[in-house]
């Protein structure tokens, strides 16, 4: 019969209640984003020359948390860059630069082990591969026992236990490659790598609600809102290779020296025209930086302080106290920032980068280090800006659209169904409220597509209601008496409309997981937007046609 | 007094000649095609890498003038124009600039934006890059390749859904309307050389679950009166059920348009043709719910015999007597 439990009713009453408190804030956009801005300024004891820097003064943070109160719900919907303005980039890591540098640095390894029975030679080889020749080609079989006791252990996906190098043997010639599964490994923390700095990068410009994320094996999707350009944002991220501490072999003036096998020519940053010839292989990496902290040094200029984990220092202090009064090279994308001479051992694993640097230019370095550099290069493949005014030109024709879309859509069911229309025109609002509350719920982008999205389903939401209304006035042709009909009408209407929105559910989901940016807000609208319709046709026009019915008892009907 | 989009008690044969019907979807369907592979489809960067600017300028934008700016610059394949709409001032002139992915890039680089804004600086002085796009050749294979198979794959799930809840011949009807539908529009895209990106893709999607929607309500019916009248003609039966929906069916296509003409009115150009897919998917997907997905399972025929245990028996719509 026409009866709906009260526990029922209460929590079709409680739901809409929550979409519509969740979706409050969104009518208050501008202040709400001020508020929550400043309220994450103050939890996170905002350092006063930021403040100073966006001319904030503590005074106006608090005034600007006043505007809206602490106890209302303060989430928002996000808005897509295609409304917003900023900078999408998709940049692809170049993961085979990493086997190159992981290659390098076995050689040193395997010349100092190979040391004890036979001198060896680096021979020319593609830059994922160390060949070595053996003097004595007689050690062969020795030789590749020692060079494999170098190999490590790398524990797989499959958790199968691998050996990080392949070594194998023949003509004197010893190759060493990465194992596939040591390859998998270095790509899986180049990515990591990657991600993290970028996200460091990124945040020390203090850009609000970036996104950061990787896609598929190889590439990394960044979207920062309100940056000015895409080329931009690649300064910000840099596409620096790697920080290293190389041997100096010389100095000269030649950018077209022949540097020798393992070596290699590199320009100075600072002074035009001079060259250096460096080791390929790196005493010690950037990676191996815990900390850089600018500083001044003994004369008082600008330089920057570092410090190494213990394997760094350890290397660090073995090759300075090797290497006294010899040079050697601080390499910062294949230029030379300093070549100092090595005055004496330096143990503890920290030391200073003097330069001819400014102030802004060590602290530079120093968040440059401290974030540390990219493991491998980037290329960008993709690049989007949108200007800002080009968003909000979107943002006021989606909404001026929305309105009119609506306002026709009710004064339309309002002509055609009367009171019924009434009550589908009151869900279709509850409607569009929930979309918005739970679009802010889950932190869901709304971007351009996902407005069109928006309001498809408005167009769309009614067509539960419609099924049912339709229903109705079919079944009050049999005359089997006004009660008879509503229930008729929801119960036979049911499975179609079901069926008719799992079907567009299934199409919703499938653009959610294939698409990417903007169709991905588009599905989200749309799927959101489904679920919305069908309970508040199905639970909300029946709780008030229910409710209206109970009031008034009308003996006929007119749907 | 009541607004009737169809007036109560129709009775309209639907299937007089729906095997012409059939004959002219497949003809329409046929023209879209060789449309398709005679002009080919107006893709946007999303799909063929390349690089668009758009640009705002106070003064009248005028083509050549802009071409001739940039024959400099030897960008090779050079598309400018000018885009007009409702929502822009009367001051606002905006131009779309495409030019070709260039020779050993994948994205572009700064530097060449840079130069070809200055080109244009030398036409209008105060012009400026409102968005600037730009996707690599390997990207833009790959979305491609992504982009056929979601639209596949969302064909492909309904049909097995459809399948599941009616019969095969339900699911045959209603795949082929999509078919249908997906083609005729493509073919739209193709005929007026209308810009086909990633938002058509979705547009195109949508369209699969709009025509879905109102075939399968149609279904619904069918399936409904098999049941109520054993004895009549399947195609008697058919049109019944149509004509039973057809104030349904009007009136959700009637206030989904209204949507989506005060989207394609007022909602900007940069939407306009994803709304335009849209308005005429919510079109063609009506038109073949009818013309196409019924004459099918007219065509295919239906196992009559229901009084073989009840599908649904034990499901939750057992106590439903549809």
């Amino acid at each position: 019969m026409l009866q709906i439990d009260m526990w029922k009713r209460i929590l079709i009453v409680l739901t809409c209640a929550a979409g519509l408190w969740l979706a409050m804030p969104n009518a208050f956009y501008g202040p709400v984003e001020m508020h929550n801005d400043a309220v994450e300024m103050i939890e996170r004891n905002v350092s006063d020359a930021e403040l100073a820097s966006k001319k904030l003064t503590r005074a106006d943070l608090e005034a600007q948390r006043a505007l809206w109160p602490d106890w209302l719900p303060s989430r928002l919907v996000n808005l897509g860059l295609d409304l917003r303005g900023g900078a999408h980039l998709l940049a692809e890591v170049k993961l085979e630069d990493v086997y190159a540098s992981r290659i390098k640095a076995t050689w040193p390894e395997v010349r100092d082990a190979l040391r004890a029975i036979t001198p060896v030679r680096r021979q020319q080889s593609p830059e994922d591969e160390l060949r070595v020749r053996l003097n004595d080609p007689e050690k062969m079989t020795e030789a590749l026992e020692i060079v494999r006791t170098l190999a490590r252990p790398v524990q797989s996906l499959t958790g199968a236990i691998n050996n990080d190098i392949e070594v194998s043997g023949s003509d004197g010639i010893i190759t060493v490659t990465l194992s596939e599964a040591e390859k998998t490994a270095t790509d899986e923390r180049t990515m990591q790598q990657s991600l993290e700095i970028i996200r460091r990068r990124i945040d020390e410009v203090g850009t609000r609600e970036p996104t950061i994320q990787r896609q598929g094996a190889e590439r990394i999707l960044i979207q920062v809102p309100g940056v000015g350009s895409a080329s931009e944002l690649k300064d910000i991220i840099g596409t620096t290779a790697q920080l290293t501490f190389n041997p100096v072999v010389s100095r000269g003036a030649d950018p077209n020296a022949n540097p020798g096998i393992g070596n290699e020519v590199v320009p100075s940053i600072d002074e035009p025209g001079a060259f250096y010839i460096i080791e390929s292989a790196p005493v010690v990496t950037g990676e191996e930086l815990v900390d850089a902290q600018p500083a001044f040094d003994q004369n008082g200029q600008p330089a920057v302080n570092f410090r190494f984990n213990t394997t760094g220092a350890r290397k660090f202090g073995d090759y300075t106290a090797q290497n006294i009064g010899a040079p050697f090279a601080i390499v910062l994308d294949d230029e030379v920032i300093s070549a100092p001479t090595i005055q004496s051992h330096i143990p503890g694993g920290s030391g200073i980068i003097t330069g001819n640097f400014s102030v802004e230019e060590s602290t530079n370095l120093a968040v440059l280090l401290r974030a540390g550099a990219l493991p491998a290069e980037l290329t960008f493949v993709e690049e989007r800006t949108i200007g800002p005014e080009l968003g909000q030109d979107s943002i006021d024709a989606g909404k001026v659209a929305t309105v009119v879309a609506f306002v026709a859509v009710l004064f339309f069911m309002f002509a055609s169904y009367g009171l019924f229309g009434i009550f589908a025109n009151i869900a279709l609002i509850i409607n569009v409220g929930m979309i918005f509350g739970l679009l802010s719920l889950i932190g869901a982008t709304l971007t351009l597509p996902g407005i069109a999205g928006i309001v498809l389903t408005v167009g769309m939401a009614v067509d539960a209601n419609v099924l049912i209304f339709e229903r109705i006035r079919e079944e009050l042709k049999t005359a089997k008496g006004p009660a008879r009909a509503i229930e008729l009408g929801y119960e036979k209407a049911l499975s179609a409309i079901l069926d008719a929105n799992i079907t567009t559910f299934i199409t919703a989901v499938i653009l959610f997981a294939m698409g990417s940016g903007p169709v991905r807000g588009f599905a989200i609208t749309l799927g959101l937007g489904i679920l919305t319709s069908v309970f508040t046709a199905i639970f909300v026009t029946r709780l008030m046609v229910v409710i209206w019915f109970e009031r008034k008892r009308p003996k006929t009907i007119e749907v | 007094m009541r607004l009737r989009l169809v007036k109560q008690d129709t009775n309209f044969d639907f299937f007089k000649r729906w095997k012409m019907w059939l004959g002219i979807s497949g003809l329409m369907m046929v023209i879209a095609f060789i449309s398709f592979m005679i002009q080919g489809l107006n893709f946007g960067i999303d799909f063929r890498g390349g690089t668009t600017i758009r640009t705002d300028s106070n003064q009248p934008v005028v083509v050549a003038e802009y071409r001739d700016a940039l024959a400099p610059l030897e960008l090779g394949d050079v598309s400018i124009s000018e885009v007009f709409d409702p929502t822009f001032e009367d001051d606002q002139f905006v131009a779309m600039i495409r030019i070709q992915a260039q020779e050993g890039e994948e994205a572009i680089n700064s530097g060449t934006v840079e130069a070809i804004m200055s080109a244009l600086r030398t036409v209008h002085p105060e012009i400026k890059e409102s968005a600037v796009e730009s996707v690599g050749p390997k990207v833009s294979g790959e979305l491609i390749q992504t982009a056929v198979i979601a639209v596949v794959l969302a064909i492909g799930a309904v049909l097995i859904y459809i399948w599941l809840r009616f019969e095969w011949q339900f699911a045959a009807g209603a795949v082929l309307a999509l078919v249908h539908d997906v083609i005729l529009t493509i073919g739209i895209f193709s005929e007026f050389e209308i810009k086909f990106d990633l938002a058509i893709i979705a547009a195109l999607l949508t369209i699969v679950g709009y025509s879905l929607n109102d075939t399968v309500v149609v279904f619904d019916r069918v399936r409904e009166n098999l049941r109520k009248y054993k004895k009549r003609p399947l195609n008697e039966v058919l049109n019944i059920s149509i004509n039973e929906t057809l104030s349904r069916t009007f009136m959700t296509s009637v206030t989904t348009l209204l949507a989506l003409i005060a989207l394609f009115v007022l909602g900007g150009d940069v939407i306009r043709g994803f709304v335009f897919a849209m308005i005429w998917g919510v079109i063609v997907g009506t038109y073949s719910s009818i013309f196409v997905a019924s004459a099918v399972l007219l065509y295919f025929g239906v196992k009559r015999d229901w009084s073989k245990p009840d599908v649904n028996a034990g499901n939750q719509y057992a106590n439903i007597d549809a």
